[in-house]
Formats: structure tokens, sequence, C-alpha cells
């Protein structure tokens, strides 16, 4: 085929501002919604506090130092539970992914340990290492390794072999032939990892917060709920949720970043 | 080493290693003599006992059914929606906002709120949790598949006049299937995740509940006993998924092998 | 049958507009077999989309029967390059030719027989229960052409459908279409490359310049028929069409070659 398929625009191309006031005039409607259906009664108030009267008693709690604490405790499960998956996936998934006998030696345990959910360990963390930050740490972590390992298994074992083999008749040693070829193949499938265990590890540590009482936001959505403060229980699950946005959005640009760096540094490696 | 040697040194190393690594924790159970960390040997008559089958009607039984049908409307809703978001450029960019907040909360907020709202800690409000979360991996890569479309099928269909209805069901459908897929068994284990965190938060029956339970009144066994048979439903429903998804997407590996490099 | 009255294409607005067709006109006979050449990139796919209605003119119009044509119209089928793209990887040869005869007026009974007739004209019949990426490239290309037969039209599009087939095989396939021409009583619109094909197959031949696209000539192609890859090839009538053709697309391209005093002996642009 020697033309390029020129795109056929049925309208003229709808400009980014557009797209933008289509996406906020959205958000908006469904809080005018919820407006709407919580004042007019269509769901009670007494279950569903009114939007407006949500996001004042969010106000509220943002001017309080205790939410902000809560909100670093979280970030900091979530940090640390990400970061010890991290320290610990990589090497192992390098290691496992290039070998490929010991791939098939711990293929087995690998296939049975991953679906545990980590929730499930919930009791027995409560039970030994207590309801603090190590049960959250250790909690955050078994969920967040999995999918790094995973990922880093796949993206080492991935390589162009034909790539492989050019660095080899160049006569590059192992180690470099890890750093130069291996990791940075491999870099896009480690970060698919790592935005998978980020939502994990962020998940986790609410979890251990929820239902272990160790501090942060999900002790104290669970606190308001406990004590039926509902105005608070719905405040702190739109932070929640608010947190997790902008936790995705971090995870995302910088997977952005580096990889467009990465995809350059590829193209000119190829040459 | 020969390659015949070497296969059969992996062969062996993949048995020998899961069973060294059993083999292992029983001796380490053995000398740490603890309660709270019985014996795989223990557990795994702990786990006969419990689930084989005294408390499977009880508990087992009511998990499954809540992990099936909050599966199902998942995957139906997350089609039925994914399909429209995906064709319709300014449909997704109203929905976009909504459903990337949604995706990105933690579950676990949403518990007590599920709780409140539907007034209840039954199978309606479990059932609705488990679905409300399932539905996002499903509903995004649908959304992917169809956007995946080959433009020269797409092109196809349109030149030959085919009406929307059979494009959707006989184009876009099958077109997307393979992203749906994959969609729908990230869904699936979500789904006992979703079934033990709300089981677990507040519930009577399931085995979620079982480990609240055994948690509360100080009772390893149990505890193990479910835990194992959690890892085990996850294990196992991938599984069957996979032999699903074989057979469903026959034509895809068949196509793909072929496909030119 | 077929007029194209001015057709002109052009994506973008302003300084950046890619003017991809400029002024093109011509007809086609009921009963034609006309290709369309020209150098590569003048836009001859763009043309065949405005022509088949999955693309909107700039200006001008295409006239299909006296209708004017502004969306993919019943009478008429399209082929395209690529096969595989356009075959449905998940139905078998049967449902991929069945798929465009669903929506017909027709029962169970006549849309079978359509496709057994179809796939039998282009010699497929024993793999109607196969999957499209089970056979080779000129099998699959040619289960896209048993699909546009099955579908009875009164006009065929044809873009570029043998460029990505061996040389072998585009040969059978170019006397498979000249045989199907012939029974079915089609018209055919073939849009090509490869100069020897064109004077091979044609009734005419459309001659177009580069971007902004026009039609520099169009050339009767006298050469007796039934066509045959040999005895035609042979005849001095061929090498003379073949090489004004030849000849006219070579002065388009407008990148000038130092050995444009020197005769190539190859036959693609």
């Amino acid at each position: 085929m020697t033309e390029a398929a020129l795109p056929e625009p049925r309208r003229r191309r709808a400009p980014e501002l557009l797209d933008a006031s289509v996406a906020i005039l959205s958000v908006l409607a469904a809080l005018a919604l919820w407006e709407l259906i919580s004042r007019a009664g269509v769901i009670s108030e007494r279950d569903l506090p009114a939007m407006s009267t949500t996001f004042d008693a969010l106000w509220s709690l943002v001017q309080t130092g205790d939410f902000w604490i809560a909100v670093l405790q979280t970030v900091r499960g979530w940090a640390l539970g990400l970061g010890i998956a991290f320290a610990l996936a990589v090497p192992i998934g390098i290691a496992l992914g290039s070998n490929d006998f010991a791939a098939a030696a711990f293929r087995v345990p690998i296939e049975f340990l991953r679906p545990i959910p980590s929730a499930a360990l919930i009791p027995v963390l409560f039970l030994t290492l207590g309801t603090n930050l190590s049960s959250e740490l250790f909690l955050a972590t078994f969920g967040a390794f999995w999918p790094l390992l995973v990922q880093t298994m796949y993206g080492v074992r991935d390589v162009d072999p034909i790539t492989m083999d050019t660095a080899r008749s160049f006569r590059l040693g192992g180690l470099e032939r890890l750093y130069r070829v291996t990791l940075p193949s491999a870099l896009p499938y480690v970060f698919t990892g790592v935005r998978i265990s980020s939502t994990v590890s962020l998940i986790l540590a609410f979890t251990a917060e929820l239902f272990m009482g160790t501090p942060g936001l999900g002790h104290a959505t669970n606190t308001a709920y406990s004590f039926g403060i509902l105005d608070q229980e719905y405040a702190y699950a739109v932070a929640t949720g608010l947190l997790g946005v902008a936790i995705h959005f971090a995870v995302s640009r910088a997977e952005h970043r580096v990889l467009r760096w990465h995809a350059s540094q590829r193209r000119t490696a190829a040459l | 080493m020969s390659p015949r040697l070497y296969r059969g040194a992996k062969v062996a190393a993949e048995i020998a290693v899961p069973i060294a690594m059993l083999a292992g924790w029983q001796l380490w159970a053995v000398s740490a003599d603890d309660p709270k960390f019985p014996r795989p040997t223990t557990i795994l008559v702990e786990f006969r006992r419990l689930w084989l089958f005294s408390e499977f009607g009880t508990h087992v039984l009511p998990s499954l059914e809540r992990i099936g049908i909050g599966f199902a409307i998942a995957v139906v809703l997350g089609i039925a929606l994914g399909i429209p978001l995906g064709l319709s450029r300014i449909g997704r960019t109203a929905a976009m906002p909504h459903i990337e907040y949604w995706r990105a909360i933690p579950p676990p907020a949403l518990l007590p709120i599920s709780i409140v709202l539907l007034h209840s800690i039954g199978n309606v409000q479990k059932v609705s949790f488990i679905a409300f979360f399932c539905l996002f991996p499903v509903l995004l890569n649908t959304i992917d598949g169809v956007r995946g479309i080959e433009p020269t099928l797409v092109d196809t269909a349109r030149s030959y006049r085919i009406p929307a209805h059979e494009r959707i069901r006989r184009i876009v459908l099958p077109a997307a299937l393979p992203q749906i897929v994959a969609g729908m068994r990230n869904s699936l284990s979500l789904a006992v995740i979703m079934m033990v965190l709300s089981e677990y938060f507040s519930s009577t029956s399931g085995i979620g509940y079982v480990l609240l339970n055994s948690k509360n009144t100080f009772q390893f066994l149990p505890m193990w006993a479910a835990i194992v048979l959690i890892g085990l439903l996850g294990y196992v429903l991938n599984l069957a998924f996979l032999l699903f998804e074989r057979r469903a997407l026959g034509w895809h590996r068949g196509w793909r092998a072929t496909a030119p490099a | 049958m077929l007029e194209i009255r001015r057709l002109s294409k052009t994506y973008g607005t302003g300084p950046d507009a890619a003017h991809a067709i400029g002024d093109v006109s011509f007809t086609v006979d009921p009963g034609e077999f006309v290709c369309v050449v020209g150098p590569s990139g003048c836009g001859k796919t763009t043309l065949l989309k405005c022509i088949g209605g999955l693309l909107r003119p700039s200006a001008g119009e295409v006239v299909l029967r006296g209708r004017r044509v502004t969306e993919p119209p019943e009478e008429m089928a399209l082929v395209f390059q690529e096969y595989s793209r356009s075959l449905m990887p998940w139905a078998s040869v049967r449902g991929n030719v069945l798929l465009p005869l669903r929506h017909k007026q027709l029962s169970k009974r006549e849309r079978e027989s359509l496709v057994q007739e179809a796939l039998g004209a282009v010699g497929l019949l024993r793999f109607i229960d196969r999957y499209p990426w089970q056979l080779s490239g000129g099998m699959q290309q040619r289960v896209a052409i048993a699909r546009a037969l099955a579908y009875q039209p009164s006009i065929l599009l044809m873009d570029e459908p043998f460029a990505s087939v061996d040389a072998q095989t585009r040969s059978d396939l170019e006397d498979l279409v000249l045989r199907l021409r012939h029974e079915f009583e089609m018209t055919v619109l073939f849009v090509t490359h490869d100069i020897d094909e064109s004077v091979y197959l044609s009734d005419r031949i459309v001659v177009l310049t580069h971007a902004p696209t026009e039609v520099k000539e169009v050339v009767e192609v006298d050469l007796p028929r039934p066509r045959d890859q040999i005895a035609t090839k042979e005849l001095a009538e061929f090498a003379h069409l073949r090489a004004h053709v030849y000849r006219l697309i070579k002065r388009e391209v407008s990148v000038p070659t130092p050995e444009t005093s020197v005769p190539v002996s190859g036959t693609e642009v």
C-alpha cells in the first residue's frame, strides 16, 4: 500500500476544548443529579446525604490536621507496600525470567500463591502482627508483590531474541546484556506491573486500616461508620476516591515519561 | 547438559520444588509448635472436615452464588455499556471521568456506604458490591476491544451496507471478544476478592464470614482452612475460565498463529 | 452506468490542506472492464473509496445508474487489497461469504445456494467450512471475491486486489476475474499499479496524474478477447499499449531519475 490511509473526519475534528467541556459538564451533571436525588427524597437523606452536605463535611474535614494525617498514613502504607514489593519482585523477577530452569522450578508455587487474595490474610495478621503498621505493610507488600513479579518475568522473557543475539555477537558480557538489552526491553512490562501493583497496594493499605484499625483513611471511614456519622462517612469515601485518582494519575504520568524516554532510546539503539 | 537431560531435570524440579516447600512448611510448623501456625497436614484434615461437606452448603455455596451472580451482572453490564461507549466518541468523553473515578477508588471505601444505602448486609448488598467493582475491567476492556477493531473490516461492513444490529452482533462483538474475555478473567479474580472483603466486613454466612468468625473466636484451624479454600477457589476458577477461553476463542489462537510477522 | 463527474477530495483546510484528488472525470459503461492506474501516492484508493460511497468527496459527484452516490450503493461490491483484514477470522469461509447476504430479503436456502455458487465459481467449495487463516493468501482473496460475487452486484470495485499476492497466484486470479466478469456479466472498475495487469485485463485504462490527481488520459485497449496470459502478452499491440501507459506514468513521477533515457525493463512503477 503506497498511500497513507487518511482518516475521514465525519465532522470537523473536535478541538480539545470541546472534549474538556463535555467531560466537565458530565461531572457537573452527575453531581447535580446526586443533589437532586437526595434532596427530593428519592433516596432518603438518612441513607444518602446530599451532595452539598457531603462536600460541606469534606470541606470541614480538609481543614483539620487529623484528616491530613490520615491521608498521609494511607499514602505511607501505599508507598511502602509498593516500594518493598518493587524491591523484592523486580530482582526476583529478573532472576526467574532470565533463568528458564528456575522459572520452571518455581512455576507451581507461584501459580498457587498468586491467586490468594491478600484480604484473606487479614485475620492471620490481626492475630499475629497485631493492628499496627507492620500488618498493613505486610498485607500491601504481599498483594503488590505478585503482579510485579509476573510482569517482570514476562518482560525479561519477552526480549527480542534477535536483539539479544546481536548483543552476544558484539561480545557483551552477561551483566552488560542485562543492563543494555534486557532491562530496557522489559521496562514497559515492569511499568504495567507497577501500575497494577500500585492499585493493589492502595486497596490493601486501606483495607488493613478499615478492618484492623491501623491509622489512616480506612480507619477514619470505619470510625465514621461505627458512629453513624453519615456525612463524614461519605466525605471520607469521596476523599479516598480522589486520593485513588491522584495516585493513579501520578503513576500514569511517571509511566509515560519514563517510557517516552525509553522508546526514543530504543529507536536510536536500533540504528 | 544434553537437551533431554535438561528437560528431564526441569520436570523433576517442577515436581520436587513444590514438594520440598510443602515438606519445609510441615517441618517448620512441627518444630515451631505454634497454634497460630498449624501443620499443613492438620490444616488438610480440617479442610476436609469443614468443606467436604459439612459446611459446604452453609458457607461455600452462598459465597459461590454471590461470586457467580455478581460476576454475571458485571459481564452483562460491562459489555452492554462498553459496546456503545466504544463506538461513540462523545459518549466516551462524557463517561470517562466517571469511569476513571470509580475504578480508582479502593473498593473497601464503599463497603460501609453499600451497607447504609441498601439497608442490609444480605445477598443484595454483597452481590451489588461485587458486581459494581467487577464491572470495570470488563467495561474498560470492552471499550478498548471495540475501539481496536480492524478498520478494513469496518469499511467492508459499510460497503456491503450491513445494518447496525448485524454489524454489532457479527463483527463488533466477535472482534472485541479476545479483549473482553481478558477483562472477564480479571473480573473473575476480582470477584473472589470482593466476596471475601464484603463477607469479612459484615455477613452471616460465607467463606469470608468463616474467616471473620474464626478470628473473633481465636480459632486458627478454620481460619487457615478458609485461607486455603480461598486460594484454591481463585486457582480453580481461573483454570476453569482458561478452559472456557480456549473454547470460545479457538479461532483467535489459530488466527494469531498464522498472522504475518 | 457509472459516471464520475469532477470529483475532488481535499483533506484539511488552509495551507496544510492535502489535495488528494484534484479533478477527476470519467465514465464506465455497462459490462466494461475499466482499469485505473497512476503513480504511487496519486490517491487511487481515495478515489475508489469515494466512488464506493465510503468517503464523501469535497466536490463533484459520483452517479451510478442515474442516482447520486452518497453512501455505499446496493448494486456495488468492493474488494480490498488487504484480504486478510477484510475477512472475519472468527467465521468460516461460509460465514464470511454469507455475511452481506444476511440482511437481504432471501430465504435460507437461497442464501446457501448463492454462497455455494460463488465459492464454486472461484474454486473454493471444498474449503467452505475452513477458517480464512487456514488458507493461503491467494485463496483468502478468492474468498473475498466470492463474497462480492454472492452479493450479486452489477458493478465490482477492486482496489489493487492482487498487489499482496505472489506473481503466479496473481495471473491465476487475473484470469479468474475475467472469467467471472464474463460469466456473471458484471461491470468492473479495477485499480492497480501494475501496468501489465491493467493492459491485460481492461477494455479501457484511466491513467491518473500525481496528486492533486486528474485524468491524464483514457487509453482504449483493443486487444482481442478472451485474453490469454501468454498469447495476448505476445501481441505487438500489447507491448505498444503497455509502453504507452508506462510512458504516461513515468512522466508523472515527480522525482527525475538520471536513467530516464535508458529503457527500463520493469513494468511496475
